[in-house]
């Protein structure tokens, strides 16, 4: 990836004369693959593009060599040929003949990019606005995933940190060498999974199941995006993968487990959040714990967004100070980059009033 | 109305020199004179073209750095949508129908359009959607912030906003196709004795296609939107999975509409290249046959190849296979298409005055935008790119490379006989390559983007992405401000241009040209040239 990366950035920086700034790299191709298909597409790409390029060079070295040649200004006279059956034809077949030579690589990719069969391990991921939640059916680990920078960087009021953007609280732990399949679906609007290093995109789409998958070939850190626009913050829900050996990955798991016990004493698990939108609000319980837990904890706990985090006293100060009532009903209709109801709409009013009673009582 | 001089209407009238009936707004409001309509679309279209340049600049604002400097998120994904609705529905397309309704009864030997009454309807339309879409702005909710493919589950989500871009699509959709059915009948009923179809200069050709493109999709756009609307407010769960529905559908609905749409914005665009390159060559089009059947090709391929808008949505794998396919197949009617032009020039008299430049600088970079859409059409390298900057900087070469140079080019050719006077050319040659330099300044940089992994619509990026976003927007500028030079450069050629000749480029040889004195009378052809 350095190496790429250097060489690319000294081209950018010949091509433009331009300085370039401490953080920003100025990458020309496609990211280092990092799983086999990723190489094979990379290789597809590079392929295709060489064609074209020769293809280009070839047409419009006719053309500007007309431009040089047949100018009215070096005193060039028309000819008066407008049709060749042979040229035509010639020129019709050959590109037929390139398109096949293009079509059979990128068939035999297609085929393994879409063969998910016999996975190691399988991840759920299921997008929201505007997070991930992460489910490892065969691991029992689930957890969501959201910005972890600072609105502060953001708003240009602190300086932007070297992830900027691409830095979440929870990151997806994968073990190396195994092929993970991804099942991807989302829970609201469209969204879609894109890890660039590892060649994978995948929409998702609310009340189906897509799947793709990747097999990682070396521990590290790859960083990816939602790519399919989902509302106000579909810049601001990175996705961050963690690719470590097989050994680390258990110990995570494990250490996962034991924190998840620890919270499975609570009434409700967070993991119930994936159903919570379709509880039914009459039914539920009026327990601002709970509801903090489900709904409200995954921007407030990680005050995001500018979500005053609770306990944290100087944030709730002026806000208590507004009263309850007034509290009830920003967190009812929604403030600032709070949605209504914490995005949940099936939540009654009750319940929002008493998980926002629940989160001034650990502010005061 | 004294406009119509067809057949039934007889030839009442004694005076050939007279002008419009009505002057001032009057004028305007009631002419069913195809030059006045024709007129009144190409100012429409630049309008647009502004307002739609200045939504640009505020996306290309928020992207010159890392962090919210400009707008609100919210307010940046309205920006994308609008920017591209209007530029696709109110700039390119209303300029591509000024041009037929200038030129296509001048080409065949037509006194006017077929229906002249629709012809103005079909126009004045266009001015009520067009504020539709830009008072969406500004209803409570703001506009609709979805991006101008208008995916549900998020359009449902939005505020009325969204209504009125639906009833604006429903708005334009009814003047493309009622000035599609006036362009197909005047071209099929009401050539010249003599003017057969092979005979017709290209341009006319495909506008002919491009209206029964026009007529077959925008009924399916008035569907998907409507079913967004009953979806919106009817509770119709035709998008809702939990109501039997499905989001993809739309996809596939709006696709079927939206690939063709591709070809209804590049093919009149071919038809100005095809009437501009042989002029400035001095010698006529090559294979005039091949080309009327690469682009009827091309039209029938576009209904075929939807999908690759939607290789990552999870269709199936034996789709994929057919739309990758499918979607090749189109390089070859377009490869002869691009070869022929060059056949054109190969041997002829070259000259390079500010038609042929933008003609030239369209050939190159809608070529170059043609080989960046071969490598989306393979669908590995497709799943990589989709939805990134690359995406982006490939349909811009397209759509402004492409349709947007051509429409210049079509500007600056017709421009003396529409008016009876010269623009300058060095300014108009400043206005090319300022215009071309600029436009690779933004938009080749976006290539590296998305091969990097840089999502489209986003209103803030990650540090990597800097620097290129940041010469884009420079480059954004500039394309931007040089467009005020070509406003320029019309309106001093329409109050103190030189004195046009009646052929003022040599090659020309259209019925415009040789037939019709220069700056052209008010009524035309109201007695029909004998073609030879």
């Amino acid at each position: 990836m350095k190496i790429g990366t250097v060489r690319s950035s000294l081209g950018a920086a010949l091509l433009f004369g331009w300085v370039q700034s401490v953080h920003a790299e100025m990458a020309l191709n496609l990211q280092t693959p990092q799983t086999a298909l990723g190489h094979t597409i990379y290789g597809l790409h590079t392929l295709i593009l060489i064609i074209c390029l020769i293809i280009f060079v070839l047409v419009f070295g006719a053309m500007f060599y007309a431009i040089w040649k047949h100018r009215k200004s070096v005193g060039h006279k028309a000819a008066h040929f407008h049709e060749n059956t042979t040229v035509e034809i010639i020129w019709t077949i050959i590109p037929f003949f390139i398109l096949i030579g293009m079509a059979v690589p990128a068939t035999k990719t297609l085929l393994a990019e879409r063969d998910t069969s016999v996975p190691d391990m399988t991840i759920k991921v299921t997008g929201y606005q505007w997070k991930w939640h992460y489910d490892y059916l065969q691991d029992g680990v689930s957890f969501y995933s959201t910005l972890a920078t600072p609105r502060d960087q953001i708003e240009n009021l602190a300086p932007k940190g070297e992830n900027y953007l691409l830095e979440v609280d929870n990151p997806v732990v994968v073990p190396i060498g195994k092929k993970v399949r991804v099942i991807v679906t989302a829970g609201d609007v469209l969204h879609a999974w894109f890890v660039p290093a590892l060649y994978v995109k995948q929409d998702a789409v609310p009340g189906f199941i897509r799947d793709t998958w990747f097999k990682v070939e070396s521990p590290g850190v790859y960083r990816g995006q939602c790519a399919e626009l989902c509302g106000k913050e579909h810049g601001f829900m990175p996705i961050v993968v963690k690719a470590v050996s097989e050994e680390d990955y258990k110990q995570w798991v494990a250490e996962q487990k034991s924190k998840q016990g620890a919270t499975a004493a609570a009434p409700v698990q967070v993991a119930a959040a994936d159903t919570a939108a379709k509880s039914d609000a009459a039914s539920a319980k009026v327990d601002g714990k709970a509801t903090y837990q489900q709904i409200c904890q995954v921007c407030h706990a990680a005050a995001l967004m500018g979500a005053p985090k609770p306990g944290d006293k100087a944030a709730w100060a002026p806000r208590i100070a507004q009263g309850l009532p007034t509290l009830h009903e920003h967190a009812n209709k929604g403030i600032r980059s709070m949605p209504a109801k914490g995005g949940n709409p099936s939540l009654s009013d009750d319940q929002v009033n008493a998980a926002v009673d629940y989160m001034v009582s650990l502010a005061k | 109305m004294e406009a119509v001089h067809d057949h039934a209407h007889g030839h009442g009238h004694d005076d050939h020199a007279h002008g419009p009936e009505y002057s001032g707004i009057k004028r305007w409001v009631t002419t069913t004179n195809h030059k006045d309509i024709g007129t009144l679309y190409l100012w429409f279209a630049f309008t647009m073209f502004l307002v739609g340049g200045v939504m640009a600049l505020v996306i290309r604002a928020e992207l010159f750095q890392p962090g919210l400097q400009v707008v609100r998120p919210e307010v940046f994904n309205q920006m994308t949508t609008l920017h591209g609705l209007i530029m696709v529905f109110g700039a390119i397309m209303p300029a591509f129908v000024g041009f037929a309704n200038w030129q296509i009864p001048m080409m065949i030997g037509a006194p006017d359009m077929a229906f002249p009454r629709m012809n103005n309807w079909s126009f004045w339309l266009l001015p009520f959607a067009g504020a539709l879409l830009v008072l969406s702005l500004f209803v409570p909710g703001g506009g609709a912030g979805v991006g101008w493919t208008l995916y549900p589950p998020l359009a449902i989500q939005m505020g009325m906003g969204m209504d009125l871009t639906i009833f604006a699509v429903h708005i334009l959709g009814m003047s493309s196709i009622m000035g599609s059915i006036n362009i197909i009948t005047t071209i099929l009923n009401m050539r010249a004795p003599g003017m057969t179809l092979m005979r017709m200069p290209m341009f006319v050709w495909t506008w002919l296609i491009t209206a029964y493109l026009l007529i077959a999709v925008m009924p399916v756009l008035a569907g998907a939107v409507t079913m967004l609307l009953t979806d919106r407010h009817l509770d119709t769960h035709f998008f809702n999975a939990a109501g039997g529905g499905d989001p993809v559908l739309f996809q596939h609905i709006f696709w079927f509409f939206g690939h063709p749409e591709v070809y209804i914005i590049a093919i009149p665009a071919f038809g100005v290249i095809s009437q501009v390159i042989p002029a400035f060559s001095r010698k006529p089009l090559f294979g005039y046959a091949s080309m009327v059947y690469a682009t009827a090709s091309i039209a029938v391929l576009s209904f075929l190849v939807w999908a690759h808008h939607m290789y990552t949505t999870g269709i199936p794998l034996q789709a994929q296979l057919y739309f990758m396919f499918a979607t090749m197949l189109i390089a070859v009617p377009t490869g002869v298409k691009v070869f022929n032009w060059i056949a054109t020039m190969w041997k002829g008299s070259l000259s390079f005055e500010t038609p042929m430049l933008f003609a030239l600088g369209f050939l190159f970079l809608f070529t170059l935008g043609g080989f960046t859409g071969l490598v989306l059409a393979i669908v590995p390298v497709d799943v990589q790119l989709h939805d990134t900057y690359y995406v982006v900087a490939h349909f811009h070469y397209v759509m402004v490379a492409g349709a947007l140079f051509s429409a210049f080019a079509g500007i600056y050719f017709w421009l003396p006989k529409w008016i009876g006077k010269m623009y300058n050319e060095t300014l108009g040659k400043w206005h090319f390559w300022l215009s071309f330099f600029f436009f690779n300044l933004t938009f080749f940089v976006q290539h590296f983007l998305g091969l990097a992994g840089m999502p489209r619509r986003i209103p803030d990026y990650a540090l990597q992405f800097a620097d290129f976003n940041k010469i884009s927007s420079i480059g954004a500028f500039g394309f931007g401000l040089s467009q005020l030079l070509f406003l320029y450069i019309v309106i001093k050629a329409i109050t103190s241009g030189e004195k046009a000749p009646q052929k003022p480029w040599e090659g020309a040889d259209s019925l415009e040209w040789t037939a019709l004195p220069t700056p052209v009378p008010y009524h035309t052809f109201e007695t029909p040239p004998v073609i030879r």
